[in-house]
């Protein structure tokens, strides 16, 4: 059986995947030059970039994450024709990704300069500071349609409540972003400030793959190769997702909504069923949780829908839906990075109206109150 | 099927691309050492195009820590998840029974020749001594 694509992209197939307008919770804004943060960033802090750049919580000092699989993890057709990196020229995110798929609100999620993993913590919140100001002045005021988060380095967490505070004063972020390589897995009660802050907030905390956490990302240690590491991203949300329930974060605070960001959403099941049957037998450790492990997760998590898991089987990617939920679901495309998913192909097992509209839209529409 | 003269080979640079639009569908033909293929410009996988794909050569590796590579710039690495395909006959290096582009045979033939056929006359009047690059849709 080959599944060869032999026809042209036909109108209708345009108009049936994009008919309903998308939310993309993950498109990746890039900066053009260092120059650009310079407003936004004081001088004693431009100085300190210039002369000591970043001090990162990896062990292989002077390593930067690129290239992996391809340079900047970027699709090769995603770089602006009038040069700058991808993700960086608004213009042309409008013509390749905006536009053709219809997206109605398109979350930004910023990677440079490693934000959360800054060792100097008085650095790290000045570039959050400058980043989360240049996310309103080169993106959102642009384009009303992109959507900026209060990104947040959790371990100096006074610094991180300032900003938070400094942001949502404006009211135009709609989440709060932690990293989920944290020096502590995220349950620990050292983040509950941030927390606490977030629920009475009323922002989504979204919690973006990625970064450096000090610590291997996987529990054998550190990966041999980018494929290797790539899968590590799911093993990192799904450690944090049980710290998280187990800790009693939904717990102690339950007007929170957790949203986990390209962590894929193929390993959910095993975890909640996993952590139910231990609930059953270890109860007595964790009597501050109430309820079963999988009932938080089902009230106060959401997933992104990137990277798309692909069975062999269509029936069976139909089957992790409604087995994590199709109310926990939110469409994310990862543009312009090399592991985009497609809003018309990237689901290859058949969805009702309804569905789509749930996934591709109205779920997101729910947690960040478009 | 129909032939088409698509373009003069000078058009088509080694190691460079170009897409055609043929019969309703976007078709890119690749120059490679001398050779010309045709192939659907769209990825089957999600679509991506793949014009802006990577020629690059075959690697294999009979145990670890040897490799081989043949085939410089025969496969397509597509630009989005790198899915490899062969581009003489567009079949998936990665599950190649359920994958591979639709491909197109394509043939260079001169202008000499070409005038002597229904193909030329209007539209290419000159430069007859050049070769054409012919595809089959
Ligand atoms: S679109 Fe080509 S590999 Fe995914």
């Amino acid at each position: 059986m080959s599944d060869v694509i032999d026809r042209p992209m036909l109108d209708q197939e345009i108009t049936a995947a994009t008919r309903l307008k998308i939310i993309d919770c993950d498109i990746h804004p890039s900066i053009h030059a260092h120059s650009d943060l310079n407003e936004f960033l004081p001088k004693r802090w431009q100085q300190h970039l210039k002369e000591y750049g970043s001090h990162l919580r990896t062990p292989y000092i002077g390593t930067t994450p690129y290239p992996r699989s391809s340079p900047l993890i970027a699709r090769r057709d995603a770089w602006p024709p009038t040069g700058g990196v991808p993700g960086s020229d608004l213009d042309f995110m409008r013509k390749q990704h905006l536009d053709p798929f219809d997206v109605e609100f398109g979350i930004l999620q910023v990677l440079d300069l490693f934000i959360f993993s800054q060792q100097n913590l008085e650095f790290g919140a000045a570039i959050q500071r400058a980043i989360n100001d240049w996310q309103l002045a080169f993106w959102a005021h642009r384009d009303p349609r992109l959507k900026a988060s209060i990104l947040v380095g959790q371990d100096g967490s006074d610094l991180g409540l300032a900003e938070i505070d400094r942001c949502a004063k404006t009211g135009e972020y709609i989440q709060i972003n932690v990293s989920p390589r944290a020096n502590e897995p995220l349950g620990r009660r050292r983040y509950w400030p941030i927390y606490e802050r977030a629920q009475e907030l009323d922002l989504p905390l979204g919690i973006h793959v990625g970064g450096y956490g000090g610590h291997a990302p996987t529990g054998g240690g550190w990966p041999s190769y980018y494929c290797e590491e790539h899968q590590s991203n799911a093993h990192t949300v799904a450690s944090n997702l049980t710290s998280l329930v187990l800790e009693g974060v939904p717990e102690r605070f339950p007007k929170l909504k957790i949203v986990f960001i390209e962590g894929g959403f193929g390993w959910i099941p095993a975890t909640m069923w996993r952590m139910d049957q231990h609930f059953e037998r270890f109860r007595s450790e964790v009597p501050h949780l109430k309820r079963k492990p999988s009932e938080y997760v089902k009230q106060h998590f959401w997933f992104t829908t990137q990277p798309i898991d692909e069975p062999d089987e269509a029936k069976h990617l139909r089957q992790l839906i409604e087995w994590v939920g199709i109310d926990r679901l939110l469409f994310s495309s990862d543009y312009p990075h090399w592991d985009y998913d497609d809003a018309r192909f990237a689901f290859k097992t058949p969805l009702t109206d309804a569905e789509r509209r749930k996934i591709f839209n109205s779920n997101a529409r729910a947690v960040y109150k478009f | 099927m129909a032939r088409h003269i698509v373009a003069r080979i000078s058009e088509i640079p080694a190691g460079c691309n170009k897409v055609f639009g043929l019969e309703g569908r976007d078709i890119v033909v690749f120059h490679v050492n001398g050779e010309f293929f045709a192939l659907l410009n769209r990825c089957p996988h999600e679509g991506a195009p793949l014009e802006k794909a990577a020629c690059v050569a075959r690697l294999t590796s009979p145990e670890p820590g040897i490799y081989q590579r043949d085939r410089v710039g025969e496969m397509l690495r597509c630009p989005w998840h790198g899915w490899e395909f062969d581009m003489r006959n567009g079949q998936s290096w990665f599950d190649p029974k359920r994958f591979r582009i639709r491909s197109y045979p394509v043939a260079v033939e001169s202008g000499a020749e070409l005038q002597k056929g229904p193909y030329v006359a209007e539209t290419f009047p000159v430069h007859i001594e050049d070769n054409y690059v012919i595809v089959e849709v």
